[in-house]
């Protein structure tokens, strides 16, 4: 046993035969995925192959559409995510998500920090500006912010708006992060910011994060998944992935040849 | 380019430019038309209002005939039964219109409610005077304040369900997705989340409605009917200023006529006022 689990990695969500339906669209077809524990795991592959699709079943953001679902197995914390009984406001405590556009709440930086906390723990003030300052001191953005964090959120630039809702993810301390194509919004010197904070989370969080961009991958991902179509094509540490991809289809697509 | 090319392409342009001159000058006409009846209200509202208005004009009551006196108890009978019928009117139209948007935005009970709301918004304000005099007046066999707010009330909440409704509508939806994504409850991500973000407009939106009744006589004018005393009684019949107005405009008696005119002129500063405050509202939050 022991050898088994010191060469592979701790997994912390296992994907198994998973289907997903919008509507009458077969939009994934039997993934199979082990996303492991405190590594970051991208998502690449062409528009429409549904990394993204895949990644918001993590947190089961697709319910808010009656006509979405998912079938299989997504186990996480020794349960099936997707017949949990539990309240799904817990598993989203524990599973984080930042999406493509910055969204900041209409309220102040502070606010939009101690919303999703108070949500989960009663603070004391003391507590919450502590919270508040540990939060945007993982996501980069202290200094910039720590003397107008009664000003909106919306004030700030794209990149610190980005940089503040990881904050605000990260707040609510998760065991997984869900990066939705978090710097395709932002300028190169942001994306540079985020990504070397995404380098910094995964001592602490399993972060997956999707992407159109593949240096983004191959740059900050410890694990890549090539999607198509629905399907995953192939899956492996990100160096392998690269450069001795298995399937001549994922050759193609990381060289450019695409199609 | 051959020189017939470009003879072509000039006829066009030529033709294009006169077309272009025909439109902005029969756009000018119709703006022009409109402006002009505006201003000439506004203007004869200036000049016949100030000239009626006086200390007297909002301290004294309703005269009788050639007697000397003002609007106080219509303008305070106005202000009580439009405030009451926003308090009513307002929360009952913003949970309507949250219902639509957020709760149930496809379903039958909402394409209903959505095709009724639609009808009550146009339905002519006497309708609603009417039928407040007969499920409530002609019931308690008395004219009276109560029965004002309550046809008010009736014309705030259609306004108010449509302009919510469409404000929440317009808050981008990965701005709800944010905040699920945090693990909020769906009444928590209403209040705090979407009906903030959407506060300016709605908050238009009740203003809006506000400017509307304030200025609507047929549904007072067989609900509250009128009082010719200061009254805060809304079990009594009530003054308000449209019907002062109604009345006072219509009677051959001069001092009456110049009081009409004084409640014209506050009238129209007031929805005046709330319509400017409804824009910088909407724009400041642009």
């Amino acid at each position: 046993m022991d050898t088994i689990t010191a060469q592979r990695e701790q997994s912390k969500i296992s994907v198994r035969n998973l289907d997903f339906y919008y509507g009458k669209f077969h939009a994934l077809k039997g993934i199979n995925l082990e996303i492991p524990e405190k590594k970051v795991t991208a998502f690449i592959g062409p528009s429409g192959c549904g990394k993204s699709t895949l990644l918001r079943i993590f947190n089961r953001m697709y319910e808010l559409y009656p006509e979405q679902r998912a079938e299989g197995e997504i186990m996480f914390d020794g349960e099936n995510l997707l017949t949990s009984k539990k309240d799904v406001a817990l598993i989203r405590s524990k599973v984080g998500m930042v999406f493509q556009k910055p969204t900041p709440f209409p309220m102040s930086i502070y606010d939009n920090i101690a919303f999703g906390v108070k949500l989960f723990e009663n603070l004391n003030a003391s507590d919450m500006d502590e919270r508040v300052e540990w939060a945007l001191r993982k996501a980069a953005l202290w200094t910039e912010v720590k003397d107008k964090l009664n000003q909106s959120g919306s004030s700030l630039s794209g990149g610190q708006q980005q940089r503040l809702c990881i904050a605000r993810g990260i707040a609510i301390k998760p065991e997984v992060l869900l990066l939705d194509e978090p710097c395709s919004a932002l300028d190169p010197i942001s994306t540079a910011k985020v990504e070397e904070l995404i380098a910094e989370l995964k001592n602490e969080y399993t972060v997956v994060i999707v992407t159109h961009n593949m240096q983004q991958a191959a740059r900050c991902s410890d694990y890549t998944a090539y999607m198509y179509l629905g399907d995953l094509v192939e899956f492996g540490a990100t160096e392998d992935l690269f450069f001795k991809p298995k399937r001549k289809e994922t050759e193609d697509y990381i060289t450019g040849r695409f199609g | 380019m051959s020189a017939v090319m470009q003879d072509a392409r000039l006829a066009k342009f030529a033709r294009r430019k006169r077309v272009n001159q025909i439109a902005l000058v029969l756009s000018l006409a119709a703006m022009s038309f409109g402006l002009f009846w505006l201003a000439w209200i506004l203007v004869e509202t200036i000049r016949l209002g100030i000239g009626g208005l006086s200390m007297a004009t909002l301290t004294q009551m309703t005269p009788a005939p050639n007697e000397a006196g003002g609007i106080a108890n219509a303008l305070y009978g106005s202000f009580l039964m439009v405030l009451l019928a926003t308090f009513v009117g307002t929360p009952v139209g913003i949970m309507a219109g949250i219902y639509l948007a957020e709760y149930n935005t496809r379903g039958v009970l909402a394409s209903v409610t959505r095709f009724v709301n639609d009808i009550l918004l146009s339905a002519p304000s006497i309708v609603i005077g009417l039928f407040v005099y007969t499920v409530v007046v002609s019931q308690f066999k008395s004219y009276s304040g109560w029965a004002g707010v309550l046809a008010l009330a009736l014309i705030v909440i259609p306004v108010v369900i449509r302009t919510t409704e469409n404000m929440l509508q317009l808050v981008p939806p990965g701005l709800r997705e944010a905040a699920y994504a945090l693990g909020a409850p769906k009444w928590k991500v209403i209040t705090s989340i979407t009906l903030r973000a959407a506060r300016a407009g709605v908050t238009t939106g009740v203003l809006l409605a506000v400017a509307r009744i304030a200025g609507e006589t047929a549904p007072l004018l067989f609900t509250a009917l009128n009082n010719q005393f200061w009254t805060s009684d809304l079990s009594q019949p009530m003054a308000s200023l449209p019907v002062t107005i109604f009345k006072f405009a219509l009677s051959p008696y001069e001092n009456w006529q110049q009081l009409a005119w004084a409640g014209v002129f506050l009238i129209t500063m007031a929805v005046l006022g709330l319509n400017i405050l409804a824009r910088v509202l909407t724009r400041s939050k642009n």
